[in-house]
Parts: structure tokens; C-alpha cells; sequence
């Protein structure tokens, strides 16, 4: 029987710590139809939902969890398909404590309705039972290209498909998905079974995808608008050009980008026999950084079988990674050395990493940022003794479409400069959203500056008919 | 997909292929790359171009394999295809953004070594095709490992040598430059030299007693080749440069040789690969060039 405390949530049930330290499968294991049933009881159905506002992409939540406790699956996967393209990819790594679930009324005496279990509930239940999205009902005719098949792409694409256009999706890489499938872990979003399926399922919306075309080196935008017909453009490239400290030793060989060792693991699966990609899988690494992506290098290094430090300038409080993310991690063993700073890097003859020489940090006055600036206590230096760092220091967007792009604004950080209502940018059809926008942001946002898109796109053909 | 229209083997372990790949083919220019994937558990493998044909949609390529995937691709067959192939990749040589009749005042010299010969060629074809004729030397171990010497002598005034001195004559491609220049009265404005680092580096060294200045081809590690893992960077002027996007082609005089030759040593040396086999663990297939793979 399923435990009925309506101050709290249902719980979820995940892997043992100690076996998925082990394994690259699924930490958490979802809801069954039992336990969404009865977490879906929970909803008090409010009929002015603050839920709905938190949602980067508005889904209508009170309804589609209404179906659900109803035991009305699919009906609930229709009501967020309206909204969303990547329902099961939403439902895992959304940081829903900050968004959905930070209004629910439910979470001001007692916990928030566990939204997000349930939306991943409702998208594999409709997976398992090959239910798809519905498609348009009639095209429009209208040639859009879409650029990077990330969140953002996706979404956008899906969004322009249901609506009749027909989309063309150019990713660089030669799997869609983008940070779906190169960055976020397999033991965090399932490759095979979750995002490929959402991917297939955009597909089924009509929306082709060609891989391998690195917009700006294969073709310019300026190309695809004057010479394939395209008559609009939404960029949504993503920030995918990783940041190094500028201390001395970083070029010496066992120093990694996140995203090098992340791509590594999980586009290019080193983890599996099968595949020839090589990664070097340390006796003891130190990631550097305290974000989501610095988590998944950890917990990514833990699994293949070394003793992992996280080395942060802040304190716990201030990590900017998900509290879950956190929360899972030090479950698992990785050791967090906080309010510490590397100044340099050792290595050995062969310029193979040694160790990393860390200053012990204070908190001092809050920054622009709002948080406490961490300070330097002199003469607290002390070294770690390591075989590989991971630099996870944060992303800033690939200049390669901006720079190849005529007319197209960028702001000092290369971001291009788009509104929020619609995307719209300097160059008249050309759209963009997401990190390549914001800078490096998250999954949902991602997705709601792709539906901003997708309007702009829409009201702009309209608007030129 | 992307066809192999043709296959075949240049001299030993030296392989050229001709793949069909239109968007690639349309735009490339001298001094760009591209990465190849056979299947998909292979690996992204970045490969010079030889020669493209925007019209056919074709580009050529040419590889020595080292590892695991490069072996597996070796035995590919005219009427097989790769899974990936991107590209094209980094940016144009210089020589494509200089004004013709500029580069028609300069005088300049290439040197290619080994399979480093192959990305020579289109820049060497592209002057031809602009009304200059450049030089160009070659360097080989030996006779055999000596490649495209027909279609290289129809485009420039080629000068072979051997280290062995089993073909032409006996020494390296520095030799030859020096007893160009210092011997032969030849002045260049321009050198452009690509090859593996040990040979850019003492080319180098060269050039810059000579005081000519010297573009260089880099081709470190690569993962995604868009700038996205940082993998293939290196010291340039004592700035991090990635290859890929920043490159490949830089100021010789200014790439840290000896950094980006330990970055490469862990291919390249029995102790770099018993160290990448250590460290790999079971992840380790081959990448070292060596084992073979021992899955």
C-alpha cells in the first residue's frame, strides 16, 4: 500500500547508493501507477495555479495531474504534449523545486506535489504504450530550419511542426539531442530509451533532422534563407565552448573540459565495451566547479572507478547544482572539498597531472551576483594528489554561427541578442533562444525560449503573407 | 551515409579514399579538415583533406592508421560508406584571403613530411590554379612512403628527399631548405609547413634563423572538432588556441612544440601508451596505436 501522509510527498524509489556508484543505469527508478495515482491525489486542483506560472513552458498541470489520478494516462500525455516536446527529459532533469513545485499551494504547510515524478510517470507510460504526440492537421507549406537539436531546437521544431510548417533541424554533431545526449549522463537521462524516443517523437511530428552539418562551416544562414529556401531561421546552437582557469599546468595531459570528458562518456558511451572511444579513468580526480554539469563529471568518474573530489570557491549553500544533484553525490561517495580554490596544476616529466595546489577560501562581502565573494586566506595553500582534473567552469556560446552571420548582434559574451516575447533578433527571419542566448542556462528554459520562437516564427510568416 | 567511391592504397599504410559528401565538398578550401566516423560505436577521427571536387560533391581524403578505428577504416571498399563525415572543418589557409596579386609578389616554399604531404597538395593546387607556381619540399623515411609525387610535381617545382637516401637524395626536408636558401640563392617571403610536430618544430627552428615566417598545420587530439571540448588545445604566443575552430593552421614561430608534443606523447611513446592503458583500464581499444585493441 501506498504511504497516504498528505503533508507529504509519495516517495520515489531509486538505486542503493552503494550499487549505482557502481553502474551507469537509471538513479531513480519513477513512480508505478499506483504511486502516481495516489501522489496525484495530493493536487488540490487550484483553479488559479501558480504551478502554471512557474512552468517555463506553462503546461497545464492541475489538468493533466486530474487525468492522471483518474487513471486517464494518455488523456494526461495529450494535455502536455500541447506544451511540451520532451515530457520524460522535463520530468527528470527540470529543477522543479524552483519552478512548478516551488509554487504549489500544497508545499506551504507540507510538500509540494511531486510534479515532475509524475510528468516522467505519464511520458514513459505513454512511451511503453507507443502513444505519440498529434501531428498538424494540415501543413502550411512554409520551409523553416532549425539549428541545433538540442532542448531548445526541439522545441521549437516540434512547436513550428504541430502548426503546420514544415522543419528542418541541422545538428553539428552527428546524434541529435545536443546537451542531451553529450552532456547529461546516461544514469540521469537514458539515452536509448528516453531521449532518442522523444527525439522519435518530434520526428513523428514531421520534422527531419540532418545531422553533421555545422552551420556557419557546412552552410551559412545566410545560405539556408537565400539559397535553400528556408524562410526563417531559429538558432538555438546551445553554449558549448568550455572555460579553463588560466592557471598554470592546465595544458598538462589528464586535464579535461567537463564537456571533453562528459562527451567522451556519454555521446561517444566509453563506458561500454562495445565502443572504441578511450577514456582515462583516473585512480583519483578533482573536478573543479560547483554547477549541475560538475556534479554529472563526478558522479560520471565515480562510476568509472575512482575516488572523486569536488573542489568548489564557495560554500555548500552557494553550489549552484541542484540540491538533488548534491544530495546524490555525496550518497554516492564524492568527497566535497568546499571553500577552496586551485591556483596550479603539477605534473611529471612526462606532463602527466601529479596533484593540484588549492588555497583555502573565505566568504566576504556579497558580489554583484548577490552571493558572498569568496576570498583567499593567505598562506592556507595545500595540495590534493590527483591523476585527472575536470574543468567544469561553466560554458559561453560557439562563435562559429555569429561570426558567419551577417548582420546578427551579439552582446560582449558572444550571446546573441534575441528578445524574450519572441526571440527575435537584429536580422530580420533569423529567431534564436536558449544558451546561446542566455549563456549557459538550463534544460526547461531552453525549451520555453523555443516556444518563444516558435511564435515569433509563426507571427512573422504570418505577418508576411 | 556518405559512399566511398574509391579506395586505395597510396604506399604502405597509406590510404586514400574518395567519399562523396556534397555540403562538405561545396564549400571547403585549402587548410580545412574533416572528422569521419565508420560506424556507430566508432570513434570521431579528425582527417585531412587531399583534394575536393564541388562540382562531383567529392572529397578526398588521406590517412595513416594508428588506431583502432583508423585499422577498421583501412579496409574500407569502393561501395561502403562511413556513417559520419563532417566538415568542413577549421578555417581556411590565409593564402585563400590574401588578394591574388599580392601572393603573386611572394615567393613560397612548402614542406610536407610523410603523410603530412597530403593536406599540402590543394594548397598547392589552389595557387596553381591562381597562376602560381610555388615550391615545394618533400621529405619521406623512405622510397616507399613517398606519395603523390605526380600530382604534386604538376602543380609545383617539387624537391623529394629521403632520410635513407633510397630515392632522389639522402636527408631531411631542413636540409633541403637550407641548401635552398643559403646555397642556391633562393629568397622566400613564405613558408608553410605540414608534417608531424617533430618536423614543423625543427622546421621552425629553421625558418626563423632564415627569418622567414612560417605557417604550421597542428592536428592534436580532437573530440568534436566545433570547439566544444577543448581537447586539441594548444600554446599559441602564450595563448590557449583551440586547433579546431582557432586553427588548424598558425604562426610557427609562435606554437609551443615541446607542450604540444607531450599532449601527443601518450600516442606516440611505449611509455604514454602503457600509461593511456593503465589509465583507460577496460575503456582502452586501441587508441594507443600499438595493442590493436584488446577488447
Amino acid at each position: 500500500m501506498v504511504q497516504t501522509d498528505v503533508l507529504k510527498k509519495v516517495p520515489v524509489r531509486e538505486q542503493d547508493p552503494k550499487v549505482r556508484a557502481t553502474n551507469f543505469d537509471e538513479v531513480c527508478l519513477g513512480y508505478n501507477q499506483e504511486e502516481a495515482v495516489a501522489e496525484a491525489g495530493r493536487c488540490l486542483n487550484c483553479k488559479n495555479a501558480k504551478c502554471v506560472t512557474g512552468c517555463p513552458v506553462s503546461i497545464n498541470i492541475p489538468a493533466f495531474i486530474h487525468e492522471v489520478k483518474e487513471g486517464n494516462f494518455e488523456q494526461a500525455y495529450q494535455i502536455i504534449s500541447e506544451s511540451s516536446a520532451l515530457p520524460a527529459v522535463c520530468g527528470r532533469v527540470c529543477p522543479q523545486e524552483t519552478q512548478c513545485e516551488g509554487k504549489c499551494i500544497r508545499g506551504i504547510k507540507g510538500e509540494a506535489v511531486s510534479i515532475g515524478k509524475l510528468e516522467r510517470f505519464v511520458a514513459d507510460r505513454a512511451r511503453e504504450e507507443g502513444i505519440k504526440p498529434k501531428p498538424a492537421a494540415e501543413k502550411n507549406g512554409h520551409k523553416i530550419a532549425v539549428i541545433g537539436s538540442g532542448p531548445a531546437g526541439l522545441t521549437c521544431a516540434g512547436d513550428l511542426a504541430r502548426m503546420g510548417y514544415d522543419v528542418t533541424i541541422f545538428e553539428a554533431l552527428h546524434k541529435a539531442g545536443g546537451v542531451l545526449v553529450y552532456g547529461i549522463p546516461e544514469f540521469r537521462l537514458p539515452k536509448d530509451k528516453v531521449v532518442a524516443a522523444e527525439v522519435e517523437n518530434v520526428k513523428s511530428l514531421g520534422v527531419k533532422i540532418e545531422t553533421n552539418v555545422i552551420i556557419g562551416k557546412s552552410v551559412t544562414i545566410d545560405e539556408l534563407l537565400q539559397e535553400e529556401g528556408f524562410e526563417a531561421v531559429f538558432i538555438g546552437s546551445g553554449a558549448g565552448l568550455p572555460m579553463f582557469m588560466g592557471i598554470p599546468g592546465e595544458q598538462a595531459n589528464g586535464v579535461f573540459s567537463a564537456n571533453e570528458y562528459l562527451t567522451r562518456n556519454n555521446l561517444m558511451k566509453a563506458f561500454r565495451d562495445d565502443y572504441d572511444t578511450p577514456i582515462v579513468r583516473g585512480r583519483k580526480v578533482v573536478v573543479v566547479g560547483g554547477g549541475n554539469v560538475a556534479m554529472d563529471a563526478a558522479r560520471t568518474a565515480l562510476r568509472l572507478g575512482a575516488e572523486v573530489h569536488i573542489v568548489y570557491r564557495r560554500s555548500e549553500a552557494e553550489l549552484p547544482a541542484r540540491v538533488e544533484e548534491v544530495h546524490h553525490a555525496k550518497e554516492e561517495g564524492v568527497i566535497f572539498n568546499l571553500l577552496t580554490n586551485p591556483v596550479e596544476i603539477y605534473s611529471d616529466e612526462n606532463s602527466w597531472v601529479t596533484g593540484i595546489r588549492c588555497i583555502r577560501m573565505e566568504l566576504g562581502e556579497p558580489d554583484a551576483s548577490g552571493r558572498r565573494r569568496p576570498v583567499e586566506i593567505p598562506g592556507s595553500e595545500f595540495d590534493i594528489e590527483c591523476d585527472t582534473v575536470i574543468m567544469s567552469l561553466g560554458t559561453s556560446p560557439n562563435p562559429l554561427i555569429s561570426s558567419t552571420t551577417y548582420g546578427l548582434d551579439v552582446n560582449r559574451r558572444k550571446c546573441i541578442i534575441a528578445d524574450e516575447e519572441f526571440g527575435k533578433t537584429s536580422k530580420e527571419g533569423v529567431y534564436a533562444g536558449g544558451d546561446a542566448v542566455t549563456g549557459a542556462a538550463t534544460v526547461i528554459l531552453a525549451m520555453g525560449a523555443g516556444k518563444a520562437g516558435a511564435r515569433g516564427i509563426d507571427n512573422y510568416i504570418r505577418s508576411k503573407k | 551515409m556518405y559512399k566511398i567511391l574509391k579506395a586505395e592504397e597510396l604506399a604502405a599504410n597509406i590510404y586514400r579514399m574518395v567519399v562523396e559528401a556534397p555540403r562538405v565538398a561545396k564549400r571547403c578550401l585549402p587548410g580545412q579538415f574533416i572528422i569521419a566516423k565508420l560506424d556507430e560505436e566508432g570513434e570521431r577521427i579528425p582527417l585531412t583533406i587531399c583534394d575536393y571536387d564541388s562540382e562531383k560533391g567529392t572529397i578526398t581524403i588521406v590517412f595513416q592508421p594508428i588506431g583502432e578505428s583508423t585499422l577498421k577504416m583501412a579496409k574500407l571498399q569502393a561501395g561502403d560508406a562511413f556513417e559520419d563525415f563532417v566538415g568542413p572543418l577549421g578555417c581556411p589557409s590565409e593564402l585563400c584571403s590574401t588578394p591574388i596579386e599580392e601572393l603573386k609578389k611572394k615567393k613560397i616554399v612548402f614542406v610536407g613530411g610523410g603523410v603530412g604531404t597530403a593536406p599540402v597538395y590543394p594548397q598547392l593546387k589552389w595557387l596553381y590554379e591562381h597562376g602560381i607556381t610555388a615550391d615545394c619540399i618533400i621529405g619521406a623515411r623512405t622510397k616507399d612512403l613517398i606519395i603523390l609525387e605526380k600530382e604534386m610535381s604538376a602543380v609545383s617545382n617539387l624537391y623529394l628527399t629521403t632520410d635513407d637516401g633510397s630515392y632522389i637524395r639522402k636527408g631531411m626536408g631542413t636540409d633541403v631548405l637550407r641548401d635552398l636558401v643559403q646555397n642556391q640563392g633562393r629568397h622566400y617571403d613564405l613558408c608553410v609547413a605540414i608534417g608531424p610536430m617533430i618536423m614543423m618544430k625543427f622546421v621552425c627552428i629553421l625558418t626563423k634563423e632564415l627569418g622567414i615566417p612560417t605557417i604550421v598545420s597542428m592536428n592534436p587530439i580532437m573530440v568534436d572538432g566545433t570547439g566544444m571540448c577543448g581537447a586539441c588545445r594548444l600554446m599559441v604566443g602564450g595563448e590557449v588556441k583551440f586547433a579546431c575552430v582557432d586553427g588548424p593552421e598558425f604562426d610557427g614561430h609562435k606554437v609551443d612544440f615541446d607542450l604540444a608534443m607531450k599532449r601527443q606523447q601518450m600516442y606516440k611513446t611505449d611509455e604514454g601508451r602503457a600509461k593511456l592503458r593503465f589509465l583507460e583500464g577496460d575503456t582502452h581499444h586501441g587508441g594507443c596505436g600499438n595493442c590493436g585493441g584488446d577488447k
